[in-house]
């Protein structure tokens, strides 16, 4: 399915990872969202580019800001917004995750925000449904919209992302938010060094085009990002190290550490933040901190990619099973015209 | 006496060192000779420019009879067999309840009387309830029909069990087929450990894990003088093991599937569970190495690991899926074509895994064409292209990696016991 609203750059149906994508297709997203993020700014916080259409967010793991991110994008962008809240465990008890999204979709829904614990559940979601598909985590694969909010962030607050260094620290193994950083930030010209227990920094990450550290003092002095990834509790019964004291003495981000910083160097957590393990209150507070910045251009870029994977496509018809090949040109009018007036979408 | 000629086709019988043009003879259910048949027949089967090899013997399937009977029952998986070209199938005992009883394997071989396809070869548990914990009555369940012992599907945790097991095995001259993994190694792993699933973020299952078994094995098959026999071996390392374990005089022998010789853990991006199975899919490393230990003889047989699962249970979040895959349609269609015509493999090496070589493990008087044998035999056309549609398959579950895919070479016609039990439509009998 191909469409030309988002333009040129933009072809795709789904968003289900960074993986692949050009940085052309990026630098789409990206300027898209840019343009999005002037409307947060007006007194009337909306547009009617989606207007009547509906987008569910299909949450299997508890969430609170990605799922209120993107309900507050849908809102912005005056499509109606369902939350559907599954926990994993109801759902392996009875229905499939394939079943609960057709029956969702067949209440006419353009768009579904998913939300698992399984790898590939995003994936699997496109191949059953007419509907986009929008990728918010995956297991331990992907969470598309996080890398770029994260690229984003330090495009706006270092002015480009060709030629940087950026550190992603902490449980590089488990983390979907690290994965798409690195295919973002890879595309675009960064370099990316993960920085970890060995435990959690596996080496086969150098075939992905990163370097790997054990070292965060070593690796402190030479990059210009540093992104402090959560430490996940609950995953320490499987024991990757042995205490979280430990962890923080040899990878927490605290003001003396940061002193062998550059003086220019942004810190960056997707949060939520677990302060005095990974980072220190004072460091996620202090003056390198856009910590905050990312929450509110999460909320951009999260526009713009529901902007674009909707693109061109006319609006659900209820109870019209096949709108999928109904007639295109009405919605795509629609579409250049709200793109018109939050200054293009390009 | 009945008579049945098969003329003028390719007879290749690794057992006997035969390949040449000749008829094969069939008098009352056994092979009279090959050579020239000259006298009259009552049936023929005109097999010029086709294959005419031993029945080929499949010593890894599941056939889900008892417990299972929607996905697959003993009478869908023999006609899947001799559609496959398979007059023998040995049936793993991981059904529901376990083969671990003289009961179990004769309902085993009840159940595949009354079909009356191909025949079927209970193996038997080597602990009660595949619990890993005391050994099964083995002597009970080789009176019952079992040929060979295994907890298929997992691994025999404790190693003292799995050495009495062995010993115990070796005083009843029969193999113990070994699945091989360390759970603890593997952790909740779903594919393989590599490149492919730390981009994918799915946790893998290490080479390691199962060359730790494979190592660990060896050495108890070295201390009981028992016959270990590796089942579905899928690593490079693996392969490295055998080797030197046959090399050393050790009574160890090994299979590989079709799917790990053809495919790798690439195919698992896009997450479709029809690729996931265990052992997992490796790497294209491990991928040459199994074929060259199947050219140089390390690896003996080829064998499908047919497990068929519905879709129901396959179509699911990729880490949720069960393991395992259907092959018994497919696997000499695989083989002729990604191995035989690709000049991997010569064609009486191939055979011979699927003959001779499952017959010499399992001890039995089958995967030969000697006079006075069982007439099982298959006729084989090398060339003949067909397009895998898993929706025409006799076996009730469609879980098929290679779906959709043309292949080049297949049975035409099955005979188990001088009978024709199948025919592929519009082929001349």
């Amino acid at each position: 399915m191909t469409r030309s609203a988002g333009g040129p750059a933009w072809n795709r149906r789904h968003l289900l990872g960074l993986e692949g994508l050009s940085a052309d297709e990026l630098a789409c997203v990206l300027d898209t969202a840019e343009s999005f993020k002037e409307v947060s700014t007006r007194s009337v916080k909306k547009v009617p580019a989606l207007r009547g259409r509906v987008v569910v967010n299909l949450f299997y793991e508890p969430s609170t800001r990605t799922r209120v991110s993107f309900a507050l994008a849908a809102t912005r962008l005056s499509a109606d917004v369902v939350d559907f809240a599954a926990s994993t465990s109801s759902a392996r008890k009875g229905e499939t995750l394939r079943d609960t999204a057709r029956n969702i979709e067949a209440m006419g829904v353009d768009i579904v925000v998913v939300r698992h614990s399984a790898p590939g559940a995003a994936d699997h979601l496109a191949r059953v449904l007419d509907a986009s598909v929008v990728n918010a985590g995956d297991g331990a694969h992907e969470h598309p919209t996080q890398g770029l909010l994260d690229v984003f962030t330090i495009r706006e607050a270092l002015g480009r992302v060709q030629g940087l260094r950026v550190a992603i620290v902490g449980d590089i193994a488990h983390s979907r938010v690290a994965r798409s950083n690195i295919w973002g930030l890879r595309t675009l010209g960064a370099e990316v060094v993960l920085v970890g227990p060995s435990t959690l920094v596996p080496a086969a990450f150098r075939e992905m085009g990163c370097e790997v550290s054990h070292s965060l003092d070593d690796v402190l002095p030479e990059v210009d990002v540093i992104n402090m990834l959560r430490i996940q509790q609950e995953r320490l019964l499987a024991a990757p190290f042995p205490s979280l004291r430990e962890y923080t003495r040899l990878f927490g981000l605290t003001a003396r550490r940061m002193a062998r910083a550059r003086p220019e160097v942004i810190v960056m957590h997707p949060g939520p933040m677990n302060r005095g393990v990974e980072i220190a209150p004072d460091v996620a507070d202090g003056p390198r901190s856009v910590i905050l910045r990312q929450v509110a251009n999460g909320l951009a870029v999260r526009m713009a990619v529901l902007y674009l994977v909707a693109g061109g496509r006319p609006a659900a018809r209820e109870a019209d099973p096949r709108r999928a090949a109904a007639p295109r040109g009405e919605g795509r009018e629609v579409l250049r015209g709200a793109a018109a007036r939050t200054g293009g979408a390009r | 006496m009945t008579r049945l000629v098969v003329r003028g086709g390719r007879v290749i019988d690794p057992a006997e060192g035969l390949d040449r043009v000749a008829d094969v003879l069939i008098e009352d259910g056994r092979v009279r000779g090959v050579g020239p048949a000259g006298t009259p027949a009552d049936q023929v089967i005109d097999a010029r420019g086709r294959w005419v090899v031993p029945g080929l013997i499949d010593m890894h399937v599941h056939l889900r009879e008892p417990g299972q009977e929607e996905v697959e029952t003993i009478a869908s998986g023999c006609e899947a067999a001799v559609r496959g070209g398979f007059t023998t199938v040995v049936a793993m005992p991981n059904t529901d309840p376990a083969v671990d009883s003289e009961a179990s394997a004769e309902f085993v071989i009840l159940q595949a009387a009354r079909a009356a396809r191909a025949r079927v070869l209970p193996v038997g548990a080597i602990t009660k309830g595949r619990r890993g914990e005391e050994l099964s009555e083995m002597a009970g369940l080789v009176r019952g029909g079992a040929v060979a012992f295994s907890d298929d599907g997992s691994t025999v945790r404790s190693a003292e069990v799995m050495r009495q097991g062995l010993l115990y095995a070796r005083m009843l001259g029969r193999p113990v087929i070994a699945h091989q993994e360390d759970a603890d190694l593997n952790g909740g792993g779903v594919m393989h450990a590599g490149r492919v699933s730390v981009v994918l973020g799915l946790p893998g299952k290490s080479s390691a894990s199962e060359e730790i078994t494979v190592a660990r094995d060896i050495k108890l098959a070295e201390v009981t003088g028992a016959h270990l026999h590796c089942a579905h071996v899928s690593t490079a390392g693996t392969v490295d093991l055998v080797r030197r374990a046959k090399a050393r005089g050790l009574r160890v022998t090994a299979e590989v599937t079709p799917h790990h010789l053809s495919l790798t853990d690439e195919c698992v991006r896009g997450f479709d569970s029809v690729y996931k199975m265990c052992p997992p899919l490796r790497t294209a490393e491990d991928v040459e190495a199994l074929r060259e230990g199947l050219r140089d003889g390390t690896i003996d047989a080829i064998a499908s690991d047919h497990a068929p699962h519905s879709p129901e249970e396959k179509e699911v979040e990729f880490s949720l899926a069960p393991d395992g895959v259907i092959g018994l349609e497919t696997t000499l269609g695989v083989v002729l074509t990604d191995l035989v015509h690709e000049g991997r493999l010569g064609p009486a090496r191939a055979i011979e895994a699927m003959t001779a070589a499952p017959a010499r493990i399992l001890g039995i008087q089958r995967g030969t064409l000697r006079p006075g044998c069982d007439a099982d035999l298959t006729v084989i056309d090398p060339e003949l292209r067909w397009e895998v549609d898993p929706s025409r398959f006799a076996s009730k579950s469609r879980n098929c990696p290679f779906a959709g895919r043309t292949l080049t070479g297949r049975a035409v016609s099955t005979v188990v016991g001088g009978r024709v039990v199948w025919t592929l439509d519009g082929v001349r009998g």
